[in-house]
C-alpha cells in the first residue's frame, strides 16, 4: 500500500508525527486554498472555484473526528479576508455548513464516496448561493444566480479531485 | 460501506459537555458572522482594516508571480499572430504608411491647438495623474469584481480615485491599505459610471454586470438611441472621472438596455494610472495666484 514516491521516508513503527504536523496540516492547506486568489489573475467574472471551501469539505468528510464545527469561524474569517466577500460571509456560511453536515451525517444509514460527493455538492451550492446573497445585500447591485452557475458546476466537479489530493496529504500527515 | 462512527460521546459527562460547548461556540460565532454582514450592509468598507493583513502579506507573492506570468498571459495572442503572418504583414505595412500621414496632420493640429490655447490664456496644466502601478491580483472566486493594486495609502492613493489604462477606464479605488489598494472594477455590479456617446454626447449610465460586460441605459426617455459599435466615453458628471476617458463599445441592444464591452481589459493591461478625482483637479487652487486663477477652471467644471 505504500506509495513508491514516499519510499525515502518509510514510516517507522512506534514513531509519532509531531503535533504540529497532525493538527496544523489541515488548517494550513485550507488557508492556502483561500489565498489562491492572490494569484496574479485579474478575473472578469467569478471563475475561480472556492478552493478554501473545497479543502474544508474534503477534510471534514475524510476525517470527521478532526475538527469541531467552530473551526469554520477562524478559517471562514481568513477566507473572507482573502476573497473580497463581505467580512462575516464565509464565517457564517462555513460554520452553518459544518453544523449541517454533523446533523445530516448520523441520519444516513449507508455512507460511501457517492454520498460524500452529494453532501459536498449540496454544501458547495449552499455556500456559493449564500455568498451571492450576501454580496447582493451589501451593495453588490443586481447579481443573479445565473452568474455563478458555471462556478458552482465546476466546483462540484472538482470535488473528487480535491478530496483525492487531500487524502494524499493526509497520508503524509499521519506517517511520521 | 457503513457510516462513520457516531460523534455522540456515550455516557461520559465531560465529553458530552465539551461537544455541546463546541456547538454553542459555533452557533454564536455564526451569529457574529451574520452580524458583521449586517454591519457591512450599512457600511461596506467598515471592516476593511481587517483585510490589511492578508493583502499586505500576499503582496510580495502576487508581485513576484505577476512578474513571472506577465509574458505568459499574452501567449495566446503571440501564437495567434503567427497565423497568416505574411498577408497580415503586408496589410499592416500599408496601413502604417497611410497612418503616417494622418499622424503628421494630427501633430500639426495639436501644435496649432496649443498655440491657440496659449493665445486664449487657457493653459491646461492637467496634473491629474498621480502614479502608475500594476494590478497584481483579483477577487477571482467572489461575485464582486475587485482587483488589487500594487500601490496604497503610503504612495498617496486615496479612496475614490479613478484608475485608468491607456486603452480606457479600469475603475476606481475602493479601499486602501498601506501598500496595496482594492480597485472596484468597471464591471462590478455596483460600479455606476456616467458616460456619453463619443460623437454626439448622448448621456447614459453604465453599470457593470459582473461577467465582464456593462449595461448601458440612456438617460433620455424614449427610444434607445444606441446601436452596436457606438463608442462611450466618460462625461465628467459627478466629479470622479475626468471627461473623455474611453469606457466601452456597445455590442448588443435589447429594448431599453444596451450592452457594452469595456475597452480596457484589466487582465491584459500592463500598468494602470491612478488619477486624482476630477473634482479635486479642477478646483485645486493655483499656489501662485490663489484666488484669481481658481475661478476659470471652477467655471469649466460646471459646464461639462
Amino acid at each position: 500500500m505504500i506509495d513508491p514516491h514516499l519510499q525515502p521516508a518509510v514510516p517507522r513503527l512506534g514513531r509519532q508525527p509531531s503535533r504540529w504536523r497532525l493538527a496544523g496540516t489541515p488548517v494550513v492547506t485550507v488557508m492556502l486554498g483561500s489565498v489562491v486568489t492572490a494569484l496574479p489573475l485579474i478575473a472578469q467574472s467569478p471563475v475561480m472555484p472556492p478552493f478554501g471551501l473545497l479543502l474544508l469539505l474534503s477534510w471534514r468528510l475524510l476525517r470527521p473526528e478532526l475538527w469541531r464545527a467552530w473551526i469554520g469561524l477562524p478559517l471562514g474569517l481568513f477566507d473572507d479576508m482573502a476573497s473580497g466577500q463581505p467580512i462575516g460571509s464565509a464565517m457564517f456560511l462555513w460554520t452553518v455548513t459544518l453544523v449541517g453536515i454533523d446533523a445530516v451525517e448520523h441520519r444516513m444509514v449507508w455512507r460511501s464516496y457517492r454520498q460524500d460527493w452529494l453532501i459536498a455538492a449540496a454544501a458547495i451550492i449552499f455556500c456559493i448561493a449564500g455568498g451571492v446573497f450576501f454580496a447582493r445585500i451589501t451593495g453588490g447591485g443586481g447579481i443573479t444566480l445565473q452568474l455563478v452557475a458555471p462556478q458552482m458546476l465546476w466546483t462540484v466537479l472538482l470535488f473528487p479531485f480535491v478530496v483525492r489530493q487531500c487524502a494524499r496529504i493526509d497520508r503524509w500527515r499521519v506517517m511520521a | 460501506m457503513a457510516r462513520p462512527p457516531s460523534r455522540r460521546p456515550g455516557h461520559n459527562r465531560k465529553a458530552q459537555y465539551s461537544l455541546f460547548a463546541s456547538y454553542v461556540v459555533a452557533m454564536t460565532g455564526a451569529a457574529v458572522g451574520l452580524l458583521l454582514v449586517v454591519v457591512a450592509i450599512f457600511d461596506p468598507t467598515g471592516f476593511a482594516a481587517i483585510r490589511i493583513a492578508t493583502s499586505e502579506v500576499t503582496r510580495p507573492a502576487s508581485v513576484g508571480l505577476k512578474n513571472m506570468v506577465s509574458g505568459v498571459s499574452s501567449i495566446d495572442e503571440v501564437l495567434a499572430s503567427y497565423w497568416q503572418a505574411g498577408s497580415q504583414n503586408v496589410a499592416l505595412r500599408r496601413q502604417v504608411e497611410t497612418d503616417r500621414n494622418r499622424i503628421i496632420e494630427a501633430k500639426a493640429v495639436a501644435q496649432e491647438n496649443l498655440r491657440l490655447k496659449k493665445l486664449l490664456k487657457l493653459v491646461e496644466d492637467d496634473g491629474s495623474e498621480l502614479l502608475t502601478a500594476r494590478l497584481i491580483a483579483s477577487s477571482s472566486s467572489s461575485t464582486r469584481r475587485y482587483a488589487r493594486l500594487n500601490a496604497g495609502h503610503w504612495q498617496g492613493v486615496r479612496t475614490g480615485m479613478p484608475v485608468r489604462a491607456p486603452e480606457g477606464l479600469i475603475g476606481r479605488i475602493h479601499i486602501t491599505t498601506p501598500n496595496t489598494a482594492e480597485v472596484l472594477l468597471l464591471t462590478d455590479t455596483s460600479n455606476i459610471v456616467p458616460v456619453r456617446r463619443a460623437n454626439d454626447s448622448v448621456p447614459a449610465i453604465s453599470t457593470g454586470l459582473g461577467d465582464g460586460t456593462l449595461e448601458i441605459r440612456a438617460l433620455a426617455a424614449g427610444r434607445n438611441p444606441f446601436k452596436p459599435g457606438d463608442l462611450l466615453v466618460t462625461s465628467g458628471i459627478g466629479g470622479v472621472y475626468q471627461p473623455n476617458i474611453p469606457v466601452a463599445v456597445i455590442v448588443r441592444v435589447a429594448g431599453e438596455i444596451a450592452y457594452g464591452v469595456p475597452l480596457a481589459n484589466p487582465s491584459k493591461v500592463d500598468a494602470v494610472v491612478v488619477e486624482r478625482s476630477f473634482e479635486e483637479t479642477v478646483t485645486r487652487p493655483d499656489p501662485n495666484v490663489p484666488t484669481v486663477a481658481a475661478d476659470p477652471p471652477a467655471g469649466n467644471a460646471t459646464t461639462p
